[in-house]
This record gives structure tokens, C-alpha cells and sequence, in this order.
């Protein structure tokens, strides 16, 4: 029965999301301003449609009700609950729901908390959000169905992927997707805008607070889905330049460029054109990625059964969105010529330049990962695009913007001399100087290069941070006094820099990761990395549903033990597989990493040992970039709506 | 004025230098970076040259999988066969395996030939599910033993008894 | 403005020109994808409604074999079976077969371009539910019959005439779904 409400609401989503798309759109042309004001109600019904449709489906889940084929297929009952639940979205359609979802919380969000933007304007942007998520609901409807049913029912299903029986399941996907498919509000608002035919410094106002969220869920996702894989895989690796992984990427560089770029169109009506083409690249690549995933046109460890038909269906829709915004675009061109004024060198062309690094290296991403299918395409050659690309060509040009970055946010708008802003930078210059110097003497100069760069960007953050507050040059009270009234989007945008420049000193630090495979028989000791590592034992242990043996690891430094870690194996009988659970502890500053990967013949225990110096900071950094967007996005004066007919009326005037 | 067209060659230039400098990163990197796969049958009609790093892809001969640790060294080593149902190549790894790595389980290694003829690999990588195939794996039974892997999922692996290597010489 | 419309508007049209260029090669892999995932019941066989072509292949390990005319007239409709020792999905299929013959369908073999020991090794690890084998070690004989590979399976009614080709290992959805149709149909 459940199910079938299920279904039942699932295509009630459809129709009310294709209302909502139509009424949207055609409303403010026609003048309609019941209609305008009717289409909130169609998104949150969409909304309300849909959740029930995913709540049947996690229902399903949670009964363990088999005759759902979806259910049957990826759950069993032998599954613990959270992952009864949560398992819902680890697999196909049931994460194409979850993107559904998503894609209709977005126009329910627009729709509750939109109230100061004009009427046509938000009637167009859930419109727009309203047509998308109608095709993709079509799609799931009638390609994907996560609620098909199955009869006779089995008695058992077939169980949940071990590896995805974890609590990074939980939270992992509906974070990405919340970034991921976020972008789509920044669409819908480049998209109505182009079809207003208006795009000013209020809009650049009203899309930055939209960016901005999704970017906070996508750096989230993306650090979470990094740091799942590098504790649950026990490869010890933290991004495999895996197509999926390359997928979320590409929206994070040109998402990351359209907040930027934001900024710009909101204070100084500049710019106009780089933030519609990326609010439009950013969704588009977002909607692209999740096309090729699905397709079965790129091969990931990640990557879905693959459907070639399923693929047809993602490509008419991918060429309608795409295209057909790619074409408002063009055809409303003079509409984005800039109004604002900058010279060459200023804030606003640091920013420029800013989006060229992030666009040529999401480019670069986006040759790399498609190269292997096109290859195969035109020259029937199979080859393989892995790490070493990626690190040859993305790494290279992240120097620049490394070096950039940091120069950026101390120059002034308008017009800038680099002379100052440079002198201001001399402590981050001469740490990042000592740091490199310090290290090329006893590591590899790309270490040395890594974590230059990364305290580089961290100093120059603070030096941004204290420049605002004058510090140092005024009575400390007098900074006291400015920091209370900084605004926090400040704040923020320097928390946003100091997380990359963390991010970057973790990556830098894990190029220093030491590691060792050996065979130990119990009471064995060895070294790596200046401690001493001894099994001490190898027990068994039962669980839920796997059988699990332990391995007791044992370090100490100078003699001393300090730590024991658990490296266990589980059999999980259903599947018939076996995962290694890595034993991990980290102290802030360094991750101790060992796996127990096989029970050899002759007894003892095979065990990857590795040390990994500032892995932690990879994710912390993220955390705060996070943080920081998060800290922007509280900032009273992004949601206190101006007056709308004042800003509508002299576009020229800028925001202070 | 002179100020926007200034702004504006700047900005041709700019993107133009970066351009330059992605695309020449990236044909570099093509040409040193990417390998190619290779299926045993092929491996045995190309003999690539020893040192040159591939990827070989094929299903894992059931009744050949080794692990012994080699003397001097307390890391244990793999040897195992890598066949297509046309040709078998031996392969040797000495490292972790994965997980879901299997007799009679689709498997890609990345490695490169040794002079005395067996695979050295240096990283091994099964995907998961107990019966998914990775497509470059599909790509050479199809070719091999031409067998649409379209038609149905590849046999689970406990239930072959045998994988018979095919004589090229018919 | 410095930039006339039109010429900003072919500038700001580069994007859309990039697309479409992806776009359409995004959807030949599809194709070609596709064009490899076709249904096996429509693959057109060119013996369909037609006997068999003349052939006459040995036995395996000094059995009699058969030939073309000991198809032209079965009792019962019958199948034809090309199999291979080094073919995996021919392993799948052999429970099938064995349950198939149990039941009582009358099944021959015919064993492509494989060695006799090999062959012989197969049919006793795997079962051997064929009545009849014969050999087709060149090959030529599965070229005259239009076979696409291994494993495939032809159905032959009373009247020596092929009705059914499948190729691929038969599975149970086949099984109880066309290939009873079928059977009943020309039973």
C-alpha cells in the first residue's frame, strides 16, 4: 500500500513540477499576478509530492518490504537499521530520487524564503527550477523507478554493499547532492535574468546568498566523500581522480568562481557575463556529471550498472537545459555588457583573473576525464586517464592561483597599485620562504613547494583579516571596537582562504606519508616512521551480519608504548566478501594508518602500515572553508531585502 | 575608453597564455602518463617492450593464485595468471590486494612485462560487486572469446570449475 | 559599446557552439553502446524459417557426429547447441541444459573450435546433456550457419526447420518465457 502512495505521489511530482515550470515562466509575460503568486504553492507541493514519494521509499526500507524490487535488490533485513534507511540513496534510482528531492527542495527553499525578491523574478526562477526537475521526474518515473515492483517477492533480499555500511553513507550523498544540484537555484536565476532580459547589482545581490549555499554543501560533500573513502577503502588515499570524484570537482572550481564573481556583479555591476556563464557551467556541469555517471559512458569504481538507454534520456535533457540556456545566453548578449569600470589592475580584475585559473583547471579536469570515452570513440584505442595526468597538469596551474589568491583581497576596487598590497604581504612571503627553504633541504621540492604554498595562503588570509582591523596600527581596543563590527561576510571570505591554505599544507604533508606491507606473526615488531609497531595478536569477533577477525597493533616511540590500534577483517556470509576495516587514529597533526588486508596460509597477519604526517588538515580545511561560507551566509545585510523598485530604478548606483 | 580596451587585451592575453599553458600541460602529461590496456590475447600478439608500463586487463585463472613472501623481504608476493580465454599472462605483485580480487574475478593490474616474460605489476584493482565485469575486461572477451557480456552477467565465480585456455594455434 | 550586438552575441554563442559539439559526440557513444546492447530475439539470423545448411562434422573422441540430414525431420522439436570449453558463459548455461534435457527437450551439441581433451574435461565437469555432439574445429561450419558465438542456441521444429535462434546462455527468464512459447507453439 505504501508503496503505492509512493508511486501515486511520485507522478502527481511530475505534473505539479511541470505546472510549476509553466506557470512560472509565462506568468510574468502575461502579466498574471495570481499566477505568480500561485507558483510558490506549485513548488511546495512539488516538494511535498516528492518527499512523500522518498518517504514511501525509505518506508519500504525500513519494513524490509521485498515486493519493492529497489528494496529487494540493494537491502535485506539482516541490515541494521540506519542503513535500512539510509541505504535508500546507495544505489541507482534510489539516489536519482534523492537528487529529485533535492532538486524540488530547492525550489520549496526559493519559495519560503524568497519574499524580497520581485514577484516575476521568483515566479521565473521557480519556473525554471520547475521544468528541470519535472524532466528529471519523468525520467525517474518512467526509466529509474526506485518503487517498481517485484512479485513474487524473495524471502530475502539481497543485501547492501558492505563497503557502503558505514555512517559516511548517511551523510555523504544527500550533502553533495544538496551542494551539487544546489547550483540549480544559481541557474534558475541566471536563466530567469536572461529572460527578463535585466541583470543588475540587485541580482547579483539576490544570487550570491543562493551560490553561496550550495558551495557551503558542496565543499562539505566533496570533504566528506574524501574523507569516507580514505578511512572505509583503507587504500590510504584521499582522491583518486575517479570520474565521479572529477564530477563533483568541476562544479566546486566554476561554483567557486560564480561566488567570487557574485561579489563583483552585486557591488560593482561588473562582470556580468562571467557570473551567468558560470551559474550556467556550474548546474550544467553538475547535470553532466550526473549524465556520464549514469550512462555508463565512464568507467569509475564509483559508477552505476550502466544503461545506455537510461543515457539517451539524460542527453535530451542534458541538450534542452544546457542548450537551451546556452542560447538565452547568446541571444541575450548585449543585455550583460558591463556597466561598471575597472582598471587593469584592481579587486575586480584579480577577480577575473581568478576565474581564469579555476575555468582552466576545471578545463583541464573535464579533458581528462572525458579523453579515454572519446578516444575509444574515434580511434577504437582503450587507454586510461589515472593520478599522474591529474597531477602533471591541475597542480601546475594551481600555482598561480595560489600565488594570486592571496594578493586579491588586499587590493583595493576599481583602481589598485600592486606595490602596497605586496608590501603588506611580507610576513606570509618570508614564513612561506623559510618553510620552503627549511624543507627542500631534507624532502623533495614539491613538498617543499606544497607547504609553502599552503602557509603562504594561511598567512596572507590573516594578514587580510588583520588589515581590517587595522591591527598593530591602532590601540588594541580600537580593533576590538572594528572586529565587532566587521562585517561577518568579511570574516568569512578570510576563514574561506585560510581552509584552502589548511587544505593545501594537509595534501603538501601527505606527499611525506610513509607506508610498509609485511607479513607479522604475533609478537613480531617493525619499524616505519620512527616508531615501532608490534602485533601483538589476532582474535575473532562476531558482528550484525559479518563474521570479523582482529588484528591488536601495538606502537611505541623510544620504547614506550603509547597506542593500540584495531585493524579487523569482516566476512560478510550473504555476499560472500570481505572488507578490511582500517584502524585509524589521528592526533590533529598526523594519522597513524594500519590495515589488516589478509590471513596468509602460513598464519600471521598481512598488515599496510602507514604513517601519514598532516592528513588531517586536508579535511579540517575544508571543515573551515565551509565554516567560512557558512559564517558569509549569516551576514544580516545578504538577507535584509532592499527595497526592490529603488535598486530596479538606478541599477548604476552601487551598494557600499 | 582606452582604459576597456587596455582591460580587454589584457584580458585576451591573459586567457591566451593560460590556454597555452593548460594545453601544453596536458599534451605533455598525455604523453607521459597514459596507459594503455591490453588484454593477454593482445599482449601476446603486441610483446610490448619491458619497463613500458600498461594496463592488463582479464579475469583471474582459477588454480593459479600464489602469495608466498620472497626470501629477504617480509612483504608477501602474489603470482597469479591473467587470462582472456584466449591467452594467459603470469603476473606478479607484491603489495595489498584488493579486497574483492578473486579467482575467476575480473581484474585490471598496472605494471609493466619484465624481461623474462611475466607481468610485474604495481598496483592491482578489482571493481566491487561479485558479478560486474570492468568494461575494459569486457572489451577483450568480447573480442576473445566472443562473448557479449550484453547477453547476461558473467557467471559468479564459484561456479566455474575451470578456466581453459583456448589454443591460438586453430 | 564598443562591440557591435551581433558580434557579441556570436562571441557569447561559443559556449552554446561547444555544447552541441560535446553533445553530439556524447550521444554517438551512446549509439554505439546501444547498437552492442541489442535484444538477442531480434538479431536476425539468416537460417530462420529455413533447414539447416548441409554440413557433416565428426564426432567428439571417435563419436559418430551427426550431419545435416539427421535434422530433417525430429520427433519432438529439438535444440541445437554450440558450445565451447573456453567460453564462461557456456558454464552458466550448463545447468540450464542439464535441467532442460531432465524435462525431457532433446538437446545436441555442437562443440566450436575447441581441442577433444579440453572438450571432454568440459562435458565431465560440467554435465553433458547432449544426445548427439559433433565438432566444428575449423570453424566453417558455424560460418555457414551464421553464428555469432558462444554460447548459441538454435530451435528446430518437426519439420527440420529453424525456429528460434538465441545467442547467449539461456537463463531462466528465457527459458520459462520464450522458449516455452515456442515449444508449445510447435510441439
Amino acid at each position: 500500500m505504501i508503496p503505492e502512495i509512493g508511486h501515486f505521489a511520485l507522478a502527481l511530482a511530475v505534473a505539479l513540477a511541470f505546472a510549476q515550470g509553466v506557470v512560472g515562466i509565462f506568468a510574468p509575460g502575461l502579466r498574471d499576478p495570481r499566477a505568480m503568486r500561485a507558483t510558490p504553492a506549485l513548488a511546495i507541493s512539488h516538494l511535498l509530492a516528492i518527499g512523500a514519494s522518498l518517504l514511501c521509499l525509505i518506508y519500504a526500507g525500513i519494513v524490509s518490504d521485498f515486493t519493492v524490487e529497489n528494496v529487494a535488490d540493494f537491502s535485506s533485513s539482516a541490515v541494521p537499521l540506519l542503513y535500512r534507511i539510509t541505504g535508500t540513496w546507495g544505489n541507482h534510482d534510489g539516489s536519482i530520487l534523492l537528487w529529485c528531492f533535492i532538486l524540488s527542495l530547492c525550489g520549496g527553499v526559493v519559495a519560503l524564503f524568497g519574499h524580497n525578491l520581485p514577484a516575476s523574478l521568483r515566479a521565473r526562477v521557480l519556473g525554471v527550477l520547475g521544468l528541470v526537475s519535472g524532466g528529471f521526474l519523468l525520467f525517474t518515473l518512467t526509466v529509474s523507478d526506485p518503487l517498481a515492483r517485484l512479485w513474487p517477492p524473495p524471502l530475502q533480499g539481497a543485501g547492501i554493499n558492505p563497503i557502503l555500511q558505514d555512517p559516511g553513507l548517511a551523510f555523504h550523498p544527500p550533502v553533495l547532492y544538496a551542494g551539487y544540484v544546489g547550483f540549480s537555484v544559481a541557474f534558475a536565476f541566471a536563466v530567469a535574468a536572461l529572460i527578463e532580459g535585466r541583470i543588475d547589482a540587485a541580482w547579483g545581490r539576490w544570487v550570491r546568498p543562493w551560490a553561496l549555499l550550495s558551495w557551503i554543501f558542496l565543499t562539505a560533500g566533496i570533504t566528506l566523500g574524501s574523507w569516507w573513502s580514505y578511512y572505509t577503502l583503507g587504500w590510504g588515499g584521499f582522491w583518486f581522480w575517479d570520474p565521479v570524484e572529477n564530477a563533483a570537482l568541476l562544479p566546486w572550481l566554476t561554483g567557486t568562481a560564480l561566488l567570487h564573481c557574485a561579489i563583483v556583479v552585486e557591488k560593482r555591476e561588473a562582470l556580468k557575463a562571467w557570473t551567468v556563464l558560470l551559474a550556467i557551467a556550474t548546474f550544467s556541469l553538475s547535470l553532466s556529471g550526473t549524465f556520464l555517471v549514469r550512462s555508463g559512458i565512464l568507467n569509475s569504481v564509483h559508477s552505476f550498472a550502466a544503461a545506455p538507454g537510461q543515457g539517451l534520456f539524460l542527453l535530451v535533457l542534458l541538450g534542452l537545459t544546457i542548450g537551451g540556456s546556452l542560447l538565452l545566453f547568446a541571444v541575450r548578449a548585449p543585455v550583460l555588457a558591463a556597466a561598471g569600470i575597472f582598471a587593469p589592475l584592481s579587486r575586480e580584475s584579480a577577480l577575473v583573473l581568478n576565474n581564469i585559473f579555476l575555468c582552466a583547471i576545471a578545463a583541464v579536469v573535464f579533458v581528462g576525464t572525458l579523453y579515454p570515452p572519446f578516444v575509444d570513440l574515434f580511434f577504437g584505442i582503450q587507454l586510461s586517464v589515472g593520478a599522474p595526468f591529474f597531477d602533471q597538469t591541475v597542480l601546475p596551474l594551481t600555482a598561480p592561483l595560489i600565488l594570486a589568491m592571496a594578493v586579491g583581497p588586499l587590493l583595493p576596487w576599481k583602481r589598485a597599485d600592486l606595490a602596497p598590497a605586496l608590501a603588506r604581504l611580507w610576513l606570509a612571503a618570508g614564513v612561506a620562504l623559510v618553510v620552503f627553504l627549511v624543507t627542500t633541504a631534507e624532502r623533495h621540492v614539491v613538498t617543499a613547494l606544497g607547504l609553502a604554498g599552503g602557509a603562504w595562503v594561511m598567512l596572507a588570509a590573516l594578514t587580510d583579516f588583520a588589515e581590517r582591523l587595522r591591527l598593530f596600527r591602532v590601540p588594541l581596543s580600537a580593533s576590538f571596537a572594528r572586529l565587532a563590527s566587521l562585517p561577518r561576510s568579511a570574516i568569512g571570505a578570510a576563514l574561506g582562504h585560510l581552509g584552502f591554505g589548511v587544505t593545501i599544507l594537509g595534501i603538501a604533508g601527505m606527499t611525506l606519508a610513509t607506508q610498509k606491507v609485511i607479513v607479522m606473526q604475533p609478537g613480531q615488531t617493525t619499524e616505519l616512521g620512527g616508531y615501532s609497531w608490534t602485533l601483538e595478536d589476532i582474535r575473532s569477533a562476531p558482528g550484525p551480519d559479518y563474521s570479523q577477525r582482529i588484528a591488536d597493533v601495538t606502537l611505541s616511540a623510544h620504547g614506550h608504548p603509547f597506542l593500540t590500534l584495531h585493524p579487523s577483517r569482516r566476512n560478510f556470509a550473504a555476499q560472500g566478501t570481505v572488507t578490511d576495516d582500517a584502524a585509524i587514529n589521528t592526533n590533529g597533526f598526523q594519522d597513524i594508518y594500519a590495515v589488516f588486508s589478509d590471513e596468509p596460509a602460513g598464519g600471521g597477519a598481512e598488515l599496510r602500515l602507514n604513517r601519514h604526517p598532516l592528513a588531517p588538515e586536508i579535511w579540517f580545511g575544508g571543515l573551515i572553508m565551509a565554516l567560512g561560507g557558512a559564517l558569509s551566509l549569516s551576514d544580516r545585510r545578504l538577507r535584509v531585502g532592499a527595497p526592490a523598485r529603488a535598486k530596479r530604478k538606478k541599477p548604476a548606483e552601487v551598494a557600499a | 575608453m582606452q582604459a576597456r580596451k587596455k582591460r580587454r587585451l589584457y584580458l585576451v592575453l591573459t586567457c591566451g597564455l593560460c590556454l597555452c599553458a593548460a594545453t601544453g600541460l596536458m599534451l605533455a602529461a598525455f604523453s607521459s602518463t597514459l596507459t594503455y590496456f591490453l588484454s593477454p590475447r593482445q599482449v601476446l600478439a603486441k610483446d610490448p617492450a619491458p619497463g613500458v608500463d600498461f594496463r592488463l586487463g582479464g579475469i583471474v585463472q582459477v588454480g593459479t593464485v600464489n602469495t608466498k613472501i620472497a626470501a629477504g623481504s617480509d612483504a608477501p608476493t602474489t603470482s597469479f595468471r591473467v587470462t582472456d580465454g584466449q591467452a594467459s599472462v603470469p603476473v606478479t605483485f607484491t603489495g595489498v590486494l584488493p579486497d574483492l580480487f578473486r579467482e575467476g574475478q575480473g581484474v585490471v593490474a598496472i605494471g609493466a612485462m619484465t624481461a623474462n616474460g611475466t607481468f610485474a605489476a604495481s598496483d592491482v584493482l578489482a571493481k566491487h560487486g561479485s558479478d560486474y565485469m570492468p568494461k575494459d575486461v569486457e572489451q577483450a572477451l568480447k573480442q576473445a572469446g566472443k562473448w557479449n557480456p550484453i547477453y547476461g552477467p558473467p557467471p559468479a565465480a564459484s561456479s566455474w570449475n575451470t578456466m581453459q585456455v583456448k589454443s591460438t594455434s586453430s | 559599446m564598443a562591440m557591435s550586438a551581433t558580434r557579441r552575441r556570436l562571441l557569447f554563442g561559443i559556449p552554446l557552439a561547444l555544447a552541441v559539439v560535446g553533445g553530439e559526440g556524447f550521444y554517438t557513444i551512446l549509439r554505439r553502446m546501444q547498437r552492442n546492447d541489442y535484444d538477442p530475439h531480434a538479431l536476425p539470423s539468416p537460417l530462420i524459417g529455413k533447414r539447416p545448411p548441409a554440413f557433416s562434422l565428426p564426432g567428439l573422441n571417435g563419436g559418430p557426429g551427426f550431419s545435416n540430414l539427421d535434422l530433417l525431420a525430429p520427433p519432438r522439436p529439438m535444440l541445437v547447441n554450440w558450445f565451447a570449453s573456453w567460453c564462461i558463459p557456456c558454464v552458466q548455461e550448463a545447468q540450464m541444459l542439464d535441467w532442460l534435457t531432465k524435462n525431457g527437450l532433446t538437446i545436441w551439441g555442437i562443440n566450436y573450435e575447441d581441442k577433444a581433451d579440453t572438450a571432454a574435461h568440459y562435458l565431465a565437469q560440467n554435465g553433458n546433456p547432449y544426445t548427439r555432439i559433433a565438432t566444428d574445429i575449423s570453424g566453417l561450419t558455424a560460418i555457414n550457419w551464421g553464428v555469432y558465438g558462444v554460447p548459441e542456441t538454435y530451435l528446430i521444429d518437426k519439420t527440420g526447420i529453424v525456429r528460434w535462434r538465441y545467442a547467449g546462455p539461456l537463463t531462466p527468464d528465457i527459458v520459462n518465457g520464450t522458449l516455452n512459447k515456442l515449444l508449445r507453439r510447435y510441439s
